[in-house]
C-alpha cells in the first residue's frame, strides 16, 4: 500500500526498518529471555536521530509530528515491542514538556531527550489510580521555592534508566480532578529513588520500576504550566502518544504475519506447503487485512493530530483501540499457524504474542479508550440535536 | 584531522548470480552497495574524526551512480565527498585506479589519514590500498583490526596476521587498510541522510585531474579481464575403510599417486 508518505517520512521508515532488521532482530531473544534493557540499542537509535523525530527543529529535533513519530514506532516494533517501549516511553515522558512547558524547560530539556543523551519517562500510575486517575495519592507541596514531593508511582517504563521523568502529582486535594499538576523531576534530585525491577509476561527488553518519593524536593520551576493543570497535561500527553501505541500494535502485527507467511511457505504436510491449503490462507488473508486496516486507520489518525485539529481524543482512542486489538488477534494466530513450533521460545512468534499483551493494557486500557470513544459520541450526539 | 576514506561502490554479493549460459554477471536488477569492507574504514574515520574533531571526506572512482555510494557514505556522518568520473577511466585495473585515485587524493590535500577496506568484495585484488600509499609515498599498513591511538603525527595500530597481530606505529599521513574485526559501523542518521539529499559533490574528470589517456583506464592498465567463470565443481569421494593402519596406508598411497606428496619424502620413509 502506498500511503503517500514524504521523502522525509520514508527515510525514517529505512533508517528504524536498518535497525531493526540489523541491530535489533539478531538480539531481541536475548535481551527477552535475559529480562536486558536494550542500553547498546537506544544508543544506535539516538546516532540515527530518530529520538528526536517529533520535536521541533529549534530544540534539536527533526520537526516531524505524530505521524513521524508513528512510522519510527512502527518500524521498531516488527522487530521487538520491549525495545520499541523503550524508545516510545522516551517520548512519552516528553511530550507533557513540549506541549506545556515553558520556553525555559523546553530549552532545558527537548535537546537532550532529541538525541538520546537523556532518556525520558512519564509517571502518572499508582496502586490505587490505573484507569481512574483520580485515585493518584502522590502529593506536591509548595515550600518557598521548592515542591516537595511524596508518594510512589508503580509500573513506570523506562524507570530508573530515564533521566528526566514527568510525573502528575496532587497540590491541592481539595479541588478534585483540578487539583493535579504535572512536574519534572530529575533522576539524583533529593529525596528521589526506585522500587524493584518487575518481571513481566512481555517486552521484558523494556525496564518497569517504582518511582519512589520521600520529601523529594524540586525547584519551583519544575512545575508544568499551571498547578492544577495535571490532568490536562495528562490527557492532552496521551491524545498524541494514543496512535503511537496503535503504531507499535501494526509493527508487531507485522513481524508477526510475516513470519507466519514465511513458515507456511516452507512448512510441508501432507506434501505440500501449508500455505497452499485453503484454512491456512484464510487465516493470514485475515491477519493480512486486519494488519493493514490498522495501519491505516493509525495513519489516519496521526495525519489528524498533525493538522492541529482540537478534538482528537476520540480517533486518537480509537487508533489504539484498533490495532492493539488487532496486534493480539494477529499475533495469536501468528503462533497458530507455526503450531507446536510457533510455541517454543526457539521462534519469535510466541514472544510477540506475549508482548502483544501489554499493548492492551498500558496508555489506557482498551476498555478506558472505549469509554473515551463512548463518552464523545454522547458529547456529538447532544449537538447535533 | 582530514581523513579520507576512498569506497568502492560493488553489486551486492548477495544477489549476483552467474549466468550458466554465457559465464558472465548478472548484474541486471542487483542492487549496488558500498564494498562491506568500505563501510568499515568509514566507522574507523567517523570515530577518529568524532573524538578529535576535523573532518572526513570521502573518494571514489567509478560510473556517475557512483554517487549513490557517496551520497549514502554523506548519511553515515561523512563532511564531504569528490568523485572521480570520467569515460577514460573505465575498464582499469588496480594499476590505473591507484594512479586515478592519487590524483584524486592530491586535490583533497592536505590530509593526515587515508582508509581503505581491505579488498573489494567484485576484485578481491586488495592491491589498490597499498598501491594507492606507493603511488603518494606514504607509511601505510594493511589488515588493520584495531587503532590503538591517535596522535598529531602519528598512529598506533594491530595488523592482523595468519597467527596473531603485529603492533605498529606509522607516522602520518599515513594509509592504512581494514578488516571487518575493527569495528560495527553505525546506522545512518536522519540529518545525515537529509545532508545526503542535497550536498553539493564535486566530480573530477581525466583533465580535471591533469592525467593523460594512456594513464587511466583500460589504457593505463597492465592487466585485462578476458572472461569470467564459474570453476566447474568437481566432486569425488573416496571412504576409506578397514583399520586404521590400512586406512593410514591407503591414503599414503592415494595422496602419493596425486603426486601430492614429494617422492624424496616418501622415499625417506
Amino acid at each position: 500500500m502506498d500511503y503517500f508518505l514524504t521523502e522525509e517520512q520514508q527515510m525514517i521508515k529505512e533508517i528504524a526498518h536498518k535497525i531493526a532488521e540489523e541491530r535489533i532482530k539478531p538480539v531481541r531473544a536475548e535481551l527477552d529471555e535475559k529480562e536486558e534493557f536494550p542500553t547498546e540499542l537506544l544508543k544506535v537509535i539516538a546516532q540515527s536521530d530518530l529520538f528526536g523525530v517529533a520535536i521541533p527543529q529549534e530544540y534539536g529535533g527533526f520537526g516531524g509530528g505524530c505521524l513521524e513519530n508513528c512510522l519510527a514506532v512502527e518500524e521498531l516494533s516488527r522487530a521487538c515491542l520491549g525495545v520499541s517501549t523503550s524508545f516510545a516511553a522516551s517520548g512519552l515522558g516528553a511530550y507533557p514538556i513540549l506541549l506545556f512547558g515553558s520556553e525555559e524547560q523546553k530549552q532545558t530539556y527537548l535537546p537532550d531527550i532529541a538525541s538520546g543523551r537523556r532518556l525520558a519517562a512519564f509517571g502518572l500510575t499508582e496502586s490505587t489510580a490505573g484507569s481512574d486517575a483520580g485515585g493518584i495519592l502522590t502529593t506536591a507541596q509548595i515550600r518557598g521555592d521548592e515542591y516537595i514531593l511524596n508518594g510512589t508511582k508503580q509500573w513506570i517504563t523506562n524507570g530508573g534508566e530515564a533521566e528526566i521523568y514527568t510525573v502528575i502529582a496532587i497540590t491541592d486535594r481539595a479541588k478534585g480532578a483540578r487539583g493535579a499538576s504535572a512536574f519534572i523531576v530529575e533522576k539524583g534530585d533529593p529525596g528521589f529513588g526506585f522500587g524493584k525491577k518487575e518481571s513481566k509476561m512481555g517486552i521484558r527488553a523494556s525496564a518497569t520500576r517504582e518511582l519512589v518519593f520521600n520529601q523529594c524536593r524540586i525547584p519551583k520551576s519544575r512545575l508544568i504550566a499551571r498547578e492544577g493543570m495535571g490532568f490536562i497535561v495528562a490527557m492532552k500527553t496521551f491524545d498524541q502518544s494514543r496512535p503511537g501505541v496503535g503504531a507499535q500494535g501494526v509493527g508487531v502485527a507485522q513481524g508477526a504475519l510475516e513470519e507466519a507467511i514465511q513458515y507456511g511457505r516452507t512448512r510441508v504436510q501432507f506434501g505440500k506447503p501449508i500455505i497452499t491449503f485453503q484454512a491456512v490462507q484464510h487465516m493470514l488473508a485475515d491477519m493480512a487485512t486486519q494488519t493493514e486496516a490498522a495501519r491505516a486507520l493509525v495513519y489516519a489518525a496521526a495525519r489528524f493530530v498533525d493538522s492541529g485539529a482540537k478534538d482528537v481524543s476520540k480517533i486518537s482512542a480509537m487508533a489504539k483501540v484498533f490495532a492493539t486489538d488487532v496486534a493480539m488477534k494477529v499475533t495469536t494466530d501468528a503462533v497458530q499457524v507455526l503450531g507446536g513450533t510457533g510455541y517454543m521460545r526457539d521462534y519469535p512468534v510466541e514472544k510477540m504474542m506475549r508482548d502483544a499483551k501489554i499493548l492492551q493494557i498500558y496508555e489506557g486500557t482498551n476498555q478506558i479508550q472505549r469509554n473515551v470513544i463512548g463518552q464523545e459520541l454522547n458529547k456529538e450526539g447532544g449537538r447535533k440535536k | 584531522m582530514h581523513i579520507i576514506v576512498c569506497l568502492k561502490q560493488v553489486p551486492d554479493a548477495r544477489q549476483v548470480r552467474l549466468d550458466p549460459e554465457t559465464h558472465t554477471l548478472i548484474r541486471q536488477g542487483v542492487e549496488s552497495i558500498i564494498n562491506p569492507y568500505d563501510l568499515y574504514a568509514l566507522e574507523a574515520g567517523l570515530r577518529i574524526r568524532d573524538e578529535r574533531g576535523g573532518k572526513v571526506t570521502v573518494l571514489t572512482m567509478g560510473p556517475p551512480q557512483a554517487e549513490d555510494s557517496l551520497r549514502e557514505a554523506i548519511s553515515y556522518g561523512a563532511d564531504e565527498a569528490a568523485l572521480l568520473s570520467d569515460r577514460a577511466f573505465a575498464g582499469a585495473d588496480t594499476w590505473a585506479t591507484s594512479f586515478t585515485l592519487a590524483r584524486g587524493v592530491e586535490k583533497l590535500a592536505p590530509f593526515d589519514l587515508i582508509l581503505c577496506g581491505k579488498q573489494a568484495v567484485d576484485g578481491d585484488t586488495a592491491q589498490v590500498g597499498p598501491g594507492l600509499a606507493e603511488r603518494l609515498g606514504l607509511p601505510y599498513a594493511t589488515w588493520v583490526r584495531k587503532i590503538e591511538a591517535v596522535e598529531e603525527d602519528r598512529i598506533r595500530v594491530q595488523r592482523l596476521m595468519d597467527d596473531g597481530y603485529d603492533r605498529l606505529e606509522i607516522t602520518l599521513p599515513a594509509l592504512l587498510t581494514v578488516v571487518k574485526e575493527i569495528n560495527e559501523p553505525r546506522v545512518p542518521s536522519l540529518k545525515g541522510k537529509m545532508r545526503a539529499k542535497t550536498q553539493k559533490i564535486p566530480l573530477y574528470g581525466a583533465a580535471d585531474l591533469g592525467a593523460d589517456a594512456g594513464q587511466v583506464g583500460l589504457s593505463g592498465s597492465y592487466t585485462q579481464v578476458m572472461r569470467v567463470f564459474a570453476p566447474v565443481r568437481r566432486r569425488e569421494r573416496e571412504m576409506l575403510q578397514g583399520p586404521v593402519e590400512k586406512q593410514v596406508h591407503d591414503l599414503w598411497v592415494n595422496l602419493k599417486n596425486r603426486q601430492l606428496i614429494p617422492f624424496d619424502v616418501a622415499g625417506s620413509r
